[in-house]
C-alpha cells in the first residue's frame, strides 16, 4: 500500500490526521506531512477511512 | 444480519450516498434505491460557494466519485421528489405517482434555504444551496456586476462575500446579529470574522436586516434594497443565506416525530426500520447532553454511515451516535475550524497564537468542561482538541496544558 497526497488539492483540513495520526501529520507550518508513504497493512482501514473522509478527496491509495 | 431485502434512501446527497456505501461495506446484498429531487447524482456542496462561484471549476468537477461506482449497484431515482411516507404499508410515494416499497428506509432529505419574504418574484435574488443556484449566481457575476448584496453573514453568506471580493466584486453584507457567524461562534469571535471581512473591503452592516427589495426604476438598473435601519443599498445581485429549513414536508402526518427535523433516538433510529441522517435529522447527542441537528459536511458523512449501520442492526439496541461536531470554512486566506458545540454564553480563552495575527486557537468552556475549540489557520490544533473533547477534556486541565512549553518532538 502506498499513500499519495495531491498537494494541489490538499487544504490542510487535518481530518486525516485525526483518523490516522501514524500516517498523516499537519504541523505548525499548516502543511500536511505524510509520515509513512508505505504504511503497514495493519493501517489500511484507517488510511482508507482518512481517504474517504478527506474533504478535498486529496488522498489516494495505490496497491 | 436482519431480514432487510429492499432499502430506500431518500436523499441523493452526501449523507444518502455515504449511507449507501456503508450498507454495501457492511455486506448488505439487497436492493438499494436512492431518491433525489434534484436532477443530478450526488455532488459535493462546499465548492459551490468557492471554486464554482468564482468560475474556477466546472459543474462536473463537484460530482462525488462514489455516485458513479457501479460496484455499489444502486438504483437511482433522481429528478423526482419523495412526496409521502406510509409506515403501515412501508412505501415511499414519489411525485410521479409511483410507490416504492421498502423494508428499511434512510431519511436523508436534507434542508432547503429560507427565502427572503417578498422577493420570490425577483430573478436577481438568489439562494445558494444547489449546483443550479451556484451556476445561476456565477452567470450573473460573469455578466459583470457592480455590487453584490449578501443577506446573512452565516457560513454561506460569509464565504460568498469572500469569493466575490476575491473576484473583485463590490460586496455589501447585512446581518441581524452583532457579527458574522455570531450564532455559531458567539459575538467575540464573530467580531474577529467581522474585522477579516472589513479588511478585505466588505461593506458589513450588522444588527440590521432587509426590509424590502424592489426593482430599480429602469430595466437592468440596480435593485433597491431598503434595510431595517432605513438605509438603502443598491445591488445588481442579492445572495440570501439566512439559514435552512429541514425537508420534512413529505413526511407530513406519517407518524414520525417532526420537530425542526426528524426526531431520532440516540442511535439515529426514527421508528422501527427507519433511520435519519444529515441536515434533516435531530437526535440526542449524549456527549453534549443536547438534542441537536447539525448541518456540516463531515456530519453528513458520519451520520450517514452510522444510520446505515443502525438500520442493519435491526431490532438490536444499536450504538449511540456521539460525535464532536466539526466544520471548516475557508474565507480569503484564512481557514476557520470549529470542533465542538458552543454557545454565546460559554467562556472563551485564546490558548495559542494571537487574534491580532488571525492565527490562533481559542477554547470554549462550560461547567468545567471544554465544549469547543476554534482555530483560525491552526488546523492541527483543532483536530487534537477534537479528540480530547470527545474524551471529556476538563477546562482547567486544558488551560494548564496549554500554558506549558511545547513538548519536544516525539521522534
Amino acid at each position: 500500500m502506498r499513500v499519495v497526497v495531491d498537494f494541489d488539492l490538499c487544504e490542510s483540513n487535518a481530518v486525516c490526521m485525526g483518523i490516522a495520526p501514524e500516517v498523516f501529520e499537519v504541523r505548525d507550518d499548516d502543511f500536511l506531512y505524510v509520515l509513512q508513504e508505505e504504511p503497514d497493512e495493519s493501517l489500511r482501514s484507517k488510511v482508507e477511512e482518512a481517504a474517504s473522509r478527506c474533504p478535498k478527496q486529496a488522498i489516494t491509495i495505490e496497491g | 444480519m436482519s431480514s432487510l431485502q429492499r432499502i430506500v434512501i431518500v436523499g441523493a446527497s452526501l449523507a444518502g450516498l455515504r449511507a449507501a456505501e456503508t450498507l454495501r461495506a457492511e455486506g448488505f446484498e439487497g436492493s438499494i434505491t436512492v431518491v433525489g429531487d434534484e436532477p443530478h447524482l450526488p455532488y459535493d456542496r462546499p465548492p459551490l460557494s468557492k471554486q464554482v462561484l468564482r468560475g474556477e471549476w466546472d459543474a462536473e468537477r463537484v460530482a462525488l466519485p462514489a455516485a458513479r461506482n457501479e460496484a455499489l449497484d444502486l438504483t437511482w431515482e433522481v429528478g423526482v421528489a419523495a412526496t409521502g411516507l406510509d409506515q403501515a404499508a412501508r412505501t415511499v410515494a414519489l411525485a410521479d405517482g409511483r410507490q416504492l416499497p421498502y423494508d428499511g428506509l434512510v431519511i436523508a432529505s436534507g434542508a432547503a434555504p429560507r427565502h427572503l419574504p417578498g422577493t420570490e418574484h425577483l430573478d436577481r435574488v438568489h439562494a445558494l444551496r444547489t449546483i443550479d443556484d451556484a451556476l445561476a449566481v456565477r452567470r450573473r457575476l460573469e455578466a459583470g456586476v457592480g455590487r453584490v448584496l449578501v443577506v446573512g453573514a452565516g457560513f454561506i453568506g460569509a464565504v460568498v462575500a469572500a469569493s466575490c471580493r476575491e473576484a473583485g466584486v463590490e460586496v455589501t453584507m447585512v446581518e441581524p446579529l452583532p457579527a458574522p457567524l455570531a450564532r455559531v461562534l458567539g459575538p467575540e469571535m464573530g467580531g474577529v470574522v467581522a474585522d477579516l471581512h472589513r479588511d478585505h473591503g466588505v461593506d458589513l452592516r450588522v444588527e440590521t436586516g432587509v426590509e424590502a427589495v424592489v426593482e430599480g426604476p429602469e430595466p437592468g438598473s440596480p435593485l433597491h434594497v431598503t434595510l431595517t435601519d432605513e438605509q438603502v443599498v443598491e445591488a445588481d445581485v442579492v445572495v440570501v443565506g439566512i439559514g435552512v429549513i429541514p425537508n420534512t414536508g413529505w413526511l407530513h402526518s406519517c407518524g414520525l416525530l417532526i420537530e425542526d427535523g426528524v426526531l431520532c433516538d440516540a442511535t439515529t433510529l426514527a421508528a422501527p426500520g427507519i433511520v435519519a441522517c444529515g441536515d434533516v435529522a435531530r437526535w440526542p447527542n449524549t456527549l453534549f447532553d443536547e438534542v441537536m441537528r447539525v448541518e456540516h459536511w463531515e456530519h453528513a458523512l458520519d451520520m450517514g454511515a452510522h444510520a446505515a449501520r443502525r438500520l442493519l442492526a435491526g431490532d438490536g439496541p444499536g450504538e449511540p451516535f456521539t460525535p464532536v461536531p466539526f466544520f471548516w470554512s475557508d474565507q480569503y486566506d484564512r481557514k476557520i475550524q470549529l470542533a465542538g458545540r458552543v454557545r454565546p454564553t460559554d467562556q472563551i480563552e485564546v490558548v495559542a497564537g494571537s487574534i491580532a495575527d488571525r492565527r490562533f486557537c481559542a477554547l470554549y468552556g462550560r461547567e468545567g468542561r471544554v465544549v469547543g475549540a476554534l482555530t483560525m489557520n491552526m488546523p492541527a490544533k483543532v483536530i487534537r482538541y477534537r479528540r480530547q473533547i470527545s474524551e471529556g477534556l476538563r477546562w482547567d486541565d486544558a488551560l494548564a496544558a496549554a500554558a506549558e512549553p511545547p513538548a519536544p518532538p516525539a521522534r
